[in-house]
């Protein structure tokens, strides 16, 4: 029997199986944020264990709340920032220098495929795009990573999404998994590791790649994960030219992380989207989604671009290109995050922070901000916004707020008319 | 090794995140003891009132809900929120994978019945008490009027998180 790339990549990082079924694996990369890491780091203080496995393999940025809006979320900034400098952690990322640590850590060259990932942060499974095996876990798991460099899982199952057709014009990765995330429902998904397969998947860029696995989790999956490519070794190569003679060659040697063919699948399932319209959610669950059409109409107070979902270069270029020459409507409030300094200064270089800028745009520098409703953006009661985010339960962005997932181009589409739209309205 | 069980407190719903557990604008707080008043504050259930602070919740030991509990967010802070209300086990059809694992980690107790188990646990009516019996992994919860018992089982890595006191405690002791 063969195995799958997840397989695979357990086997290679195998540390334990204390009992049958349960596998203790060595991590790659232990990547930090501050809103979930502080409290770990205060447990090791407490336990007389502070320490780091290995200061190399831990990445740390300030993130979700940046700059800090009051003194607490400074507080949990400075308790990070101390014990990155305590431990000589290098890749640690402050104001200035930092973004949505999902989007941050790839573009550093971070992860490369084959790699067992770990963060305190559901959305880690973003970094499966790179042919890794990467996953969210709560704070425990976060400490004894840091700490001891293992994290334990289950054995892994899978399950493939192969997705075939050609994609429409103003159709993108956000609304394929949001499709995917209605068929599957909240937790079809769970304990599982969705393998996403087919000719639109390798024909994607990284940044929808990556778009793709990061909601993975909506359905309740333990990861996403892409098979790694030339796509991936033209992404990565800046950071492995020095491994690789060339970026063929360095596919050739990711093609070691591909499932077999006769690899066990716990269900596979087919998605032509050949006929997908964009799509867009209603109500408090990432499953409940609909065709635009049939949301067309429904008002909106705010719009957010940004996020580890949607906040990349493609995405404010997506974005724009619906934007370009027109003005936001006069009763909606419009922010635009880039999610990284680099995505920020490339958007400036381009002039896409200008023609948001002119249509109404307010532009506010990389951070999750409002997409977990903790900053930047948070909605007030019976408000609803158009956001390229992930997540729209209840009360996420604001107490008593309303998100309507959907595209870059499908938010920049509901910006201009202050209703849900139908981007394809705008594109010729 | 430590008790599990007490008097229960029922939350008829499917699909509770945890954003609806613990709300992010507690997630800056940095001691678990802070997010005690807050456990499900924003939970809204549809069609009825639920009360974040009834007398039930507040001296529950054991939540029972339905299926996918604790799905969304990562925060291990849904944890401690149950953690320092004292509530020890939560029952369910089935949890999100990081939330259990957190349970677990903390050494305390998520318990996955089928569906047909949890529609008895729901029809006991007054003043439910559980009682969980670790190593024979069954439990019996009680009312008034009636009793119920329910095998489970538990994957046997999560007993010995629970035997350890948590995965930090066997981590440091194994790796
Ligand atoms: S952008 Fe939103 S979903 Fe992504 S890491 Fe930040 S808070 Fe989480």
């Amino acid at each position: 029997m063969g195995q799958t790339i997840t397989e695979k990549i357990f086997a290679a990082h195998l540390r334990d199986t204390p009992t049958p079924g349960n596998m203790v694996l060595d991590i790659d990369v232990i990547m930090c944020h501050e809103i979930t890491t502080p409290i770990a780091i205060m447990d090791l203080m407490e336990k007389g264990l502070d320490q780091v496995c290995d200061p190399t393999r831990i990445k740390a940025v300030i993130d979700h709340v940046t700059p800090p809006k009051d003194s607490k979320t400074a507080t949990q900034a400075k308790i990070m920032r101390d014990w990155a400098k305590r431990h000589s952690i290098k890749d640690f990322f402050d104001i200035g220098r930092n973004g949505v640590c999902h989007a941050l850590f790839p573009e550093k060259g971070f992860i490369r495929p084959g790699n067992t990932v770990i963060m305190g942060d559901s959305h880690t499974c973003t970094h499966g795009a790179f042919g890794a095996f990467a996953a969210g876990v709560g704070t425990t798991d976060l400490e004894v990573g840091i700490f001891k460099g293992v994290c334990a899982f289950r054995a892994p199952k899978s399950l493939k999404i192969e997705v075939t057709g050609t994609l429409p014009k103003g159709v993108v990765a956000k609304d394929i998994i949001l499709n995917i995330i209605k068929k599957l429902t909240v937790n079809g998904g769970t304990d599982l590791v969705i393998e996403f397969c087919g000719p639109v998947i390798d024909a994607m860029n990284m940044s929808s790649r990556m778009t793709l696995c990061n909601m993975a989790v909506e359905a309740g999956a333990t990861s996403g994960v892409c098979r790694p490519d030339l796509v991936t070794a033209q992404y990565l190569w800046p950071f492995i030219k020095d491994e690789y003679q060339s970026p063929e060659q360095a596919a050739e040697a990711f093609s070691r992380w591909h499932s077999d063919e006769d690899a066990h699948y716990e269900r596979v399932l087919t998605l032509d989207v050949s006929t997908l319209a964009p799509q867009v959610t209603y109500g408090f669950k990432p499953d409940n989604v609909k065709d635009v059409g049939e949301m067309e109409g429904t008002k909106i107070d705010q719009v957010y671009i940004g996020s580890c979902t949607n906040g990349r270069i493609e995405d404010i270029r997506e974005a724009a290109a619906v934007l370009r020459g027109k003005v936001i409507a006069n009763d909606v409030r419009g922010i635009l995050t880039p999610a990284t300094p680099a995505i920020f200064s490339q958007a400036m270089e381009e002039g896409l922070l200008k023609i948001f800028m002119d249509s109404g745009f307010c532009v506010l520098n990389p951070t999750c901000g409002a997409c977990l409703g903790m900053s930047s953006g948070v909605l007030a009661e019976g408000e609803a916004c158009a956001s390229t985010t992930n997540r729209n339960f209840n009360g996420r962005m604001g107490k008593g707020g309303m998100v309507h997932l959907m595209s870059p181009a499908s938010a920049a589409a509901a910006a201009i008319t202050g209703a849900i739209t139908d981007p394809r309205r705008f594109l010729d | 090794m430590k008790q599990f069980g007490g008097p229960a407190a029922f939350i008829n719903r499917n699909d509770i995140n945890t954003d609806e557990i613990i709300p992010a604008k507690y997630l800056t707080e940095i001691t678990k003891k802070a997010l005690q008043p807050h456990l499900l504050e924003d939970l809204h259930l549809e069609g009825g009132q639920f009360d974040p602070h009834s007398t039930e919740l507040r001296e529950a030991r054991v939540l029972v809900t339905r299926s996918n509990f604790g799905c969304g967010s990562s925060r291990e802070h849904a944890v401690w929120a149950l953690e320092v209300n004292d509530i020890n086990v939560v029952i369910g059809e089935s949890f999100a994978r990081i939330f259990r694992q957190n349970m677990f980690n903390c050494g305390i107790l998520a318990v996955e019945l089928s569906k047909a188990d949890l529609d008895q646990l729901f029809a006991l009516k007054d003043k439910v008490t559980v009682a969980v019996d670790l190593e024979g992994e069954k439990l019996t919860a009680t009312s008034n009027d009636a009793t119920v018992e329910c095998a489970f089982t538990l994957n046997p890595f999560d007993k010995k998180l629970i035997g350890a006191g948590g995965w930090l405690a066997y981590a440091d002791a194994n790796y």
